[in-house]
């Protein structure tokens, strides 16, 4: 990780350290923690961390704000964070300027679709969209008759329909029915739906291997501390085995979400095999990486770690929910499949030694 | 954070493409040339020393190794592409990889110079192939169980006892093994094994050929009765063998064998399968496909990590942990895909064949080397569980 990086990263975690306390914030019922805590990410200007300044946002790198992602998984946080940062760089694109508070991204599926139409207004409806109802505006990428185009909408103007996701954050419905967007502009050459999904993916691969980083974390901690058959249970070897497993999914998940990163990071053009391989490729496996390993997380902390007290499922319930945004690991990996076939038997090995 | 673990996204440097470039056309000869089947993993001709020698020409072995030493000085990225490569073209690399991988370092580290001069040139030169003797009758996993003794003589040591599951015995010129020098002590188990130098093809030695559910015969029983190893065969310190061979040991695991041993089967699936694959096809195959990525992307990462001069143990463990586990897996996860494959695939009696052959090998991945449950002991020590 370079020195920037380290920077970035480390504002982001002391700032989650101290206002997103897990413990806190699992007994802190009313939701009082999200105010500060929002405030205090804000100023540090992470939520528009891939907006250039003169369009309003802080101008980090890519890479840097990958790190921050992680972190923030590690936190699995309860805020639109990642969301924010994603409608940004999505805005971004565009060339458009991101206007302050919270953000989210629509379609948030690859099979939804919202449509530009003739008079300018936008129509369609995006279902599981992370953080609909908490946000201000949202970064929406629509096709129309001249093709794909970006556009900031004003989240008052379309209809909500709100649910809790399984990790607990509202995971929303929203109709646009004929809204008039602020701003519209043409997506960049070669920019659609995929290349958000796949940029989603890469954003929510990275949130799993945090989560699966801490869950690793509390779980040691846990083994190390609970007494059965009076020894500590990290002492038994079918215990101890979990364990092993669940760093093994831990790694796998790292390996592959920073991976998929660094060639985002790197890549003159999203539009191609490598990038499409390494961000498929990482959200399949950080998918499968999640069910294993919050799995193990939960059989080593027993019956405790089934309660709302404990801040287990903080973790384990919303790297299962990530799995769903931007395509589930079974969509991606059908997608992944036809690309392999595609390009034939001989180009697979190829294929995966150029990454 | 107790356990950080760390998989640094590492590319292969620029040079490697080009190297890879001359390994996938110095095997696109050999196999134009009747050198190897690629299509046939579990050919008979597994021996193939001539192919040996023509891949030390190429400077292909002991390519990290010191000049003087026939070494080409080069990184562990690029022996990590030329492994690759011959790996996933199913080459007969038996005769020169374990010297290559792993005897080879343990000389460079332990043996007397004279000895150095004398075999890492021939290791390189592809004309010498090393075994290695580990396990015994009653030690498998147990490595500090080891009762083959190596009693004191004049000017060297008396070896008695045997050796068994020894990959290659029967071919090996040398083979670098543990005996038992001092009885252990109460304070350390692993106390009293010392590392040897042993020559093969001598009076003393007799190497006993085993039957593997393969139908193969890759690995031997090895007898040794008064067979004598000079003071200079000594490798490292007398009775503190378990001091040895830590940071080997995470390239050891580490590398792309430890994943791609039944990759052939991906390959033929996905061309039995052709261009436009149903949705299980698809999705089954795209599951592989990521899975594998992975595994290399976290392999490659060790590599890179170790030539920065990092010793990640415990990441280097995970890697043989879920790289064996996933090659294991990877025959019979094709087998349910391939019985979707329409009657018509022009290679499907390839594919049979060599899922038949794969499905039989996969038994053995997560047992040789170190077994799965000494890999997730190792891990669990990095965690800080023992």
């Amino acid at each position: 990780m370079a020195e920037s990086e380290n920077i970035v990263a480390e504002t982001a975690e002391k700032i989650f350290a101290d206002l997103a306390d897990a413990q806190t914030i699992n007994h802190d019922k009313q939701g009082a923690w999200k105010a500060p805590l929002w405030q205090a990410l804000t100023e540090a200007g992470l939520p528009l961390s891939w907006v250039p300044d003169d369009l309003g946002g802080s101008g980090a790198s890519l890479a840097e704000g990958f790190s921050v992602l992680n972190v923030a998984g590690r936190h699995a946080i309860a805020v639109p964070l990642a969301e924010t940062m994603l409608a940004g760089w999505l805005l971004t694109q565009g060339k458009i300027a991101s206007p302050e508070g919270e953000m989210t991204v629509l379609p948030a599926s690859p099979k939804d679709r919202v449509t530009l139409n003739a008079d300018g207004s936008l129509s369609g409806r995006a279902r599981g969209v992370p953080f609909a109802k908490d946000a201000k505006h949202f970064a929406v990428l629509a096709g129309g008759k001249d093709g794909i185009s970006i556009a900031l909408v004003d989240a008052a103007r379309c209809r909500i329909e709100s649910s809790t996701g399984l990790g607990g954050d509202h995971n929303d419905t929203v109709t646009l029915d004929k809204v008039q967007p602020v701003t519209t502009k043409p997506a960049p050459k070669g920019f659609g739906q995929t290349t958000l999904m796949l940029m989603g993916g890469v954003v929510r691969s990275l949130q799993i291997a945090g989560a699966l980083e801490a869950m690793l974390d509390i779980s040691v901690r846990y083994s190390n501390e609970r007494v059965a058959f009076e020894k500590k249970i990290s002492k038994f070897q079918a215990v101890q085995h979990n364990l092993a497993r669940l760093a093994g999914e831990n790694a796998a998940a790292l390996a592959a979400a920073t991976s998929a990163a660094d060639t985002i990071v790197n890549a003159k053009s999203l539009d191609t095999d490598a990038v499409f391989l390494e961000a498929a490729a990482a959200k399949v496996r950080c998918s499968e990486a999640a069910e294993k390993g919050s799995g193990i997380a939960h059989q080593v902390h027993g019956a405790i770690g089934f309660t709302i007290e404990h801040i287990l499922h903080r973790y384990s319930l919303r790297a299962l929910a990530w799995r769903d945004d931007f395509g589930s690991e079974s969509y991606w990996a059908v997608e992944l499949g036809k690309l392999v076939a595609d390009r034939g038997a001989d180009e697979l090995w190829p294929l995966v030694a150029s990454r | 954070m107790t356990a950080a673990l760390r998989f640094d996204p590492i590319r292969l440097p620029e040079k490697c493409e080009q190297l890879r470039k001359e390994v996938r056309a110095f095997l696109a000869e050999e196999i134009a040339a009747g050198t190897f089947d690629p299509h046939a993993p579990n050919r008979e001709d597994n021996d193939a020393p001539e192919f040996s020698r023509r891949v030390g020409a190429k400077g292909w072995l002991g390519m990290t190794w010191p000049k003087k030493y026939g070494g080409q000085e080069r990184s562990f990225l690029e022996r990590y592409v030329v492994t690759e490569e011959m790996r996933v073209a199913n080459a007969p690399t038996r005769r020169f990889f374990v010297a290559d991988r792993q005897s080879g370092p343990v000389l460079l580290k332990y043996a007397p110079e004279h000895i150095k001069m004398d075999i890492l040139p021939r290791i390189c030169r592809g004309e010498v192939c090393f075994a290695i003797g580990m396990s015994e009758p009653n030690s498998g996993s147990d490595l500090f169980a080891a009762k083959t003794r190596a009693t004191k003589t004049d000017g060297g040591y008396l070896i008695n006892g045997t050796k068994i599951w020894t990959s290659s015995a029967h071919i090996a010129d040398y083979m670098i093994a543990i005996f038992r020098t001092s009885p252990p002590t109460k304070e350390n188990r692993r106390h009293g094994l010392t590392q040897f130098l042993v020559k093969m093809k001598q009076p003393g030695i007799q190497v006993n050929p085993i039957g593997q559910i393969t139908g193969q015969f890759e690995f031997n029983e090895v007898v040794f009765t008064d067979y004598f190893v000079p003071d200079d065969h000594v490798l490292g310190e007398v009775d503190g063998a378990w001091k040895q061979a830590t940071s080997e040991l995470a390239y050891e695991r580490s590398g792309p064998e430890r994943f791609l041993e039944t990759y052939y089967v991906l390959t033929e699936l996905v061309r039995a399968v052709g261009k436009n694959p149903d949705t299980r096809s698809a999705e089954g195959i795209g599951r592989l496909v990521a899975q594998v990525h992975t595994m290399r992307r976290m392999s490659v990462s060790v590599a890179g990590m170790l030539q920065a001069g990092k010793e990640p143990v415990v990441e280097a463990s995970i890697v043989k942990d879920i790289g064996t586990v996933w090659e294991q897996q990877l025959p019979h996860r094709v087998r349910d895909l391939a019985a979707f494959v329409e009657e018509t695939a022009t290679n499907r009696e390839t594919l049979e064949k060599q899922l038949d052959f794969a499905i039989k090998t996969a038994p053995k991945l997560t047992i040789q080397g170190g077994t799965t449950e000494v890999l997730r002991g190792i891990i669990a020590r990095g965690l800080g569980l023992r």
